[in-house]
């Protein structure tokens, strides 16, 4: 049997996901992060993206976070996510509007509040779409 | 018979808002049950969070965030106040209110000034009957908070309170305790208390991306959040429970209330037909 970690996913609205895995990939502050079994403690920022879960049987389960905290200890991987939903469950359409529609923000900015708060949506619907595109990928 | 027409078009109508109310009572029950499995859902978020905190602090001694710094005296203080959108539950509202109006009371005596932040239309409505210095408010979440529509209003205060314009902050909301029993409460949010200084069992550290300070202060902030968001879901499923008590009792003081009126109505049915026979037989007997 494969050495595995236990991973949590929770969000302040509720958990995501529990299980085993033998390895998880997340996106942190500084670069995408690989944690397999027995890494040491880490914690990280996380940057809007995807979280991948392999778990024993060599399956990747995808999760999308808008941002969050990841928290490695050798037997235990905590992702608090600040709002995450299954990235299968992600419509494509959506993320493609909130993107439009930051641009338009953004193409005329008046104050610099919502100059701001127009950038970060733009970040954010960028990686939901670059998490689709992966997941398509993968099936495909 | 015109008495008796007015009784029954009387029971008519409370009989209808009897069906209003049983309705209201069954849509609170079933949502009541969904608000409870929320509050529950919320619960292992800030867990963790408070685990990870405590950890940081005990590692790194040497920063502390001015959230959990000693407590200063108190000049001036700060209350989110949760409230529900929608009245109809009861003595809910008013008992919260009234519980946070001794509370400013006794802050105001040891010489603190409040601040307000409102959650909900009835802690609008409230404050703007009462006065007071309310710094930011946040409405119609609906059944289904979420934690985007919170940030606003808690960051509000949290920059309030690193300015030093507040020393202190409370959370005012309702605690379920069961169907029946809700209770108003006001906790202390920050500066952040619970948080145990015990000693390590043995040294180790995490590694920081990108340094200890920085994933503090998120972590920080996110975790207030959470309380926040735990305090208004809370507040939905005693609004709910509070309503299905409140519907349930409405609802059999329009049976009683209807029972009474049956009873007069057939009294005055029977008087009216008493009355009649009288009639006819006294006009046969002069005939």
């Amino acid at each position: 049997m494969a050495m595995t970690i236990h991973v949590d996913i929770v969000s302040a609205e509720g958990a995501i996901h529990s299980g085993q895995a033998t390895m998880v990939y997340a996106t942190a502050e500084l670069g995408e992060v690989g944690i397999a079994p027995r890494h040491t403690a880490f914690i990280s920022r996380l940057k809007p993206g995807d979280v991948r879960v392999e778990n024993e049987q060599g399956e990747q389960e995808h999760f999308y976070v808008s941002g969050g905290m990841l928290e490695v200890q050798p037997h235990v991987v905590t992702v608090l996510a600040d709002t995450a939903i299954r990235a299968r469950d992600l419509d494509e359409a959506a993320a493609l509007d909130a993107k439009r529609r930051a641009e338009e923000a953004l193409a005329g900015h008046t104050a610099q509040f919502e100059y701001a708060k127009a950038q970060a949506e733009l970040a954010e619907a960028i990686a939901q779409l670059r998490a689709i595109e992966k997941l398509r990928k993968m099936k495909g | 018979m015109a008495g008796a027409k007015e009784i029954r078009t009387k029971i008519a109508s409370i009989k209808s808002t009897q069906k209003i109310t049983g309705a209201m009572q069954m849509v609170a029950a079933s949502k009541m049950r969904k608000a409870q499995d929320r509050m529950a859902a919320s619960k292992p978020y800030s867990e963790k969070m408070l685990q990870v905190i405590s950890h940081l602090a005990r590692a790194t001694p040497e920063y502390r965030h001015s959230f959990m710094a000693v407590e200063r005296p108190h000049k001036r203080v700060g209350y989110i106040v949760v409230s529900s959108d929608r009245g109809l539950c009861g003595g809910l509202n008013s008992n919260l209110f009234r519980r946070l109006v001794i509370d400013i009371k006794e802050k105001r005596a040891a010489g603190a000034e409040p601040a307000f932040c409102t959650i909900g239309s009835k802690a609008l409505g409230f404050f703007k009957r009462f006065g007071g210095d309310v710094k930011a408010q946040v409405t119609n979440l609906g059944d289904k908070p979420h934690i985007e529509d919170l940030i606003g209003p808690v960051k509000v205060m949290l920059d309030a309170f690193e300015a030093k314009e507040l020393d202190a902050i409370y959370v005012a909301s309702n605690e379920f305790v069961n169907t029946m029993t809700q209770r108003p409460m006001i906790r202390q949010l920050v500066p952040i208390v619970g948080e145990e200084q015990s000693a390590m069992p043995y040294h180790w550290d995490y590694i920081y991306e990108p340094d200890a300070r920085t994933v503090l202060d998120a972590l920080l902030t996110r975790y207030i959040e959470s309380l926040v968001y735990q305090a208004v879901v809370e507040n939905g499923a005693c609004e709910q429970a509070s309503r299905m008590v409140a519907m349930k009792s409405a609802s059999d003081n329009a049976g009683d209330l209807i029972g009474e009126l049956q009873l007069v109505y057939n009294k005055a049915r029977q008087a009216a037909i008493t009355q009649e026979i009288s009639e006819i037989v006294s006009g046969a007997a002069a005939v």
